[in-house]
Formats: structure tokens, sequence, C-alpha cells
């Protein structure tokens, strides 16, 4: 039903791209990328929490196999990578990697979809709040179109807010990490006297140290955000084609299987060799 | 596409979420990994071990066996010797036994042949008498002649 009734493409495009927001300027909250990632969060805790409580040591079901493979993915992941002792490091790398494929993962779900069913649920329990674009004698799909909750992006990854959440995370733990490992005055050190060890030279090392440190969490988010939000577009310049977007839809979701999977792996991974660096003396 | 409380939310959710993870989903999972991996181990060097010992049972029983086997081929052996032996001693006893029946046989006979011998010679010297008589016809006083037949007797 892509860009049907009275939507032009432009509009079509802007309005799946334009996040589901309560509030004005920073104090606004994205009630889809907050709400989505939550659930998706709770129900990968649920499921593991499940899992581990029932987990037996003897002949694992076949569910508990698969969440044993993962963690042992994970497990040995960080062991190659992470050669301090951390008890810490493991569950994030777990936390990030299945947080992050289950948000990415949304992004199989047709991009119609869900604005599609918020909108049936806004007609439903908030008709008051209709736009209006469209009239009453508009198709029930064009009406939950109009209706603001269609404003509801499956995937959370494509909001930059997620992505740069995660990385801010990782940001703060390579931080934490640096001084744990290293003392404040070794890290300050290693951001001063690197790469040219000369007290003339502290303001450039600073300023090129700096850039490397706020380089590792801005090309984490904006690697994940740029993926994933360029291939959401993709979707949706698919989905405006008429019939020919069924073949095509297929073919692009088949593709993202290994990109949402490669995603989640690059951002875990990329987080442990950050913190293994963090926390390595020099 | 603007930052906004968003991310403060998500932040918030992410250091709960790793939390809580590393509080209640992390421990019992890999626990029971690395327990299963002990199990696994434990089980695979028992089962080394219980190889061994069928191999060194095995060997133990084969040994016993050929000493077994060995010991029947020397009872075996004693028993055919025996069993000779025991022939051969029957065999002798029996020659001797034979030898002996015909050597009593033999003598047996002798006996007889003497007694018929002097039966005969007695008879004949009656029957020479007899025969003397008649030719004589006349009374020959039997004790005076005795001597003449005696002779006689004996020359037969």
């Amino acid at each position: 039903m892509a860009a049907n009734g009275n939507m032009t493409p432009t509009e079509y495009i802007s309005h799946h791209l334009t996040p589901l927001q309560i509030g004005e300027g920073f104090m606004a909250v994205n009630i889809d990328s907050l709400g989505i990632a939550i659930v998706l969060g709770v129900f990968f805790l649920w499921l593991f929490a499940y899992v581990g409580r029932k987990a037996t040591t003897g002949v694992p079901g076949k569910l508990q196999c698969a969440v044993e493979m993962l963690v042992e993915f994970v497990d040995k992941s960080v062991k190659e990578t992470f050669h301090a002792k951390s008890r810490f490091i493991a569950p994030l790398a777990l936390t990030i990697f299945v947080w992050v494929f289950l948000m990415n993962a949304m992004k199989l779900i047709p991009v119609d979809f869900v604005p599609v069913l918020a909108g049936l649920f806004g007609l439903t329990f908030a008709s008051s709040s209709v736009k209006g674009y469209v009239g009453e004698d508009a198709g029930i799909f064009e009406r939950a179109m109009d209706h603001p909750w269609s404003y509801m992006k499956a995937a959370p990854t494509t909001d930059l807010n997620t992505t740069l959440a995660l990385a801010i995370g990782v940001f703060l733990l390579i931080i934490f990490y640096s001084v744990k490992h290293k003392g404040l005055g070794g890290f300050i050190k290693e951001l001063t006297l690197n790469p040219f060890n000369h007290w003339s030279l502290i303001p450039f090392n600073l300023v090129l140290e700096l850039v490397t440190l706020i380089a590792k969490p801005i090309s984490l988010s904006l690697r994940l955000f740029g993926n994933l939000y360029a291939g959401e577009l993709i979707f949706i310049l698919i989905a405006m084609i008429g019939l020919w977007q069924l073949p095509l839809h297929f073919a692009w979701a088949v593709f993202h299987i290994l990109v949402i999977v490669l995603q989640a792996f690059i951002f875990m991974m990329l987080t442990i060799v950050y913190l293994s660096m963090a926390s390595e003396k020099h | 596409m603007d930052i906004n409380l968003t991310l403060v939310g998500l932040l918030i959710a992410f250091v709960v979420f790793v939390l809580f993870c590393m509080k209640y989903v992390w421990p019992p999972i890999i626990n029971a990994i690395e327990e299963r991996q002990q199990k696994i181990a434990s089980g695979l060097e028992a089962s080394d071990l219980a190889e061994k010992d069928l191999e060194k049972a095995r060997a133990q029983a084969n040994e016993e066996l050929n000493a077994a086997k060995i010991e029947a081929a020397a009872i075996i052996d004693q028993a055919k010797k025996r069993a000779t032996k025991l022939v051969e001693e029957e065999t002798q006893r029996g020659h001797a036994e034979r030898e002996k029946i015909i050597a009593s046989g033999h003598t047996e006979v002798e006996t007889e042949r003497n007694r018929v011998r002097e039966e005969l010679r007695k008879q004949l010297s009656i029957l020479a008498i007899a025969g003397a008589e008649k030719i004589l016809e006349r009374e020959i006083d039997a004790q005076k002649q005795s001597d003449i037949v005696e002779k006689l007797v004996a020359e037969l």
C-alpha cells in the first residue's frame, strides 16, 4: 500500500523516517525507539534468565542449546580479545550482541506493517488525535497512516539516539577501564605524552589523543546507525515501486539478514577491543 | 533525527540491562556450560581409564588362557605316557600269566602222561602175566615169579 492515497513519495518517505515523538526539542522522547528497545531488551533478558534458571548440566534442551551456543560464542570472542580478568566484559558483550541483533532484526518486519498497525491502534483508542489530512471517506489503511501513532518505527537502531546511547555507554566504560587499569595519572599521561613524549608537545598530543578517544564512540554509533538507516531507506524506496517490490524486498531482506548479524557482531567485537585496549598497559 | 532525551533513557536502559545480565543471566548459563564441560571431560577420562582396564583384563585373560593351555597339554602328555606305561605293564603281565599258565599246563600234561604211562605199564604187566599164564598153562606162583614180572615191567 505504498504511496497510496494522497501521500506523495516525499511525504511517504518522511513519514517513515520520522520518529514517534512526544515533547519538544531536546526534551523530546522517541517513544518508538525507547519503547521497542526496552521491550526487546526485556525479552532478551527474560528469555536468557529463564534458560539460565532452568539450565541443566546434563543433556540440554534445544532452547538451552541455542542460548548456550550464543553464550559460548560471546565468551570465546571475549576470551580471545580481552586478556585481563573481568566478570563484566562477557555479559556486557552478550547484552550488546543480542540486544543490537534483536533491534536490527526488527527491520525484517515489512516497512508498512508496524506503522499501519500502530495507526489502527490509534484510530481505535485515540481517534480524537487524527490529523485529518484524509477524509472520513478514505480507506482504513490511509486513515491509519494519517494517525499520529503511525509514526511508529520498528527498528530502534535506525534512530541515532539508540546507537549513540550504546556508544556513550561503551565510551564511559572505556574511560572507567582506562582509569581503573592505568590509574588517573596513567590515563592522563597516555593522553598527553603519546605519541610524542616531550613536554612541549603536550597540547598537540592531547588534541590527537582526544580525537582518537572521541572517534571511538562516534564511529561505533555512526557505523551501526548508518548501515541500518541506509538499509531502512532502501526498504522504503523499494516499497514505493508497486508490484515489483515483492521479489526486491525479498532479495534485500535476505541480504539484510547478513547486515543485521554482522553489525551486531561488529558492535560487540569493537566494544571488546576498545575495552581491552583501555585496560592494557603500554 | 535530533539527539534528545531518548538517548538518556536508552543509556539508562542499557546500563540496567547489562547489570541485570551480569547478575542474573550470565552466571547460571556459563556455570552450566562449564560444569557440563567438566562432566564431559571426566567422563572421557573415565572411559579412557575403563578402556585401559579392559585392555589389561584382556591381556591377563589371554595370559591365563595360554598358561592353562600349556598346563592342559602337559597333563595330556603325562596321561598319554602313563597310559602307554600302563598298557605295557598290562601286556607284560599278560605275557607272564600266559607263560605261567602254559608252563602249568605243560607240567599237568607231563604228570598225566606219567600217570597214564604208569597205568599202562601196570596194565601191560598184568596183560603180560596173563599172557604168560596162558602160555605156560600152568600154575605159576605169582609170588615167586613176581621178580620176573618186575623185570618185564621195567623193560617195557
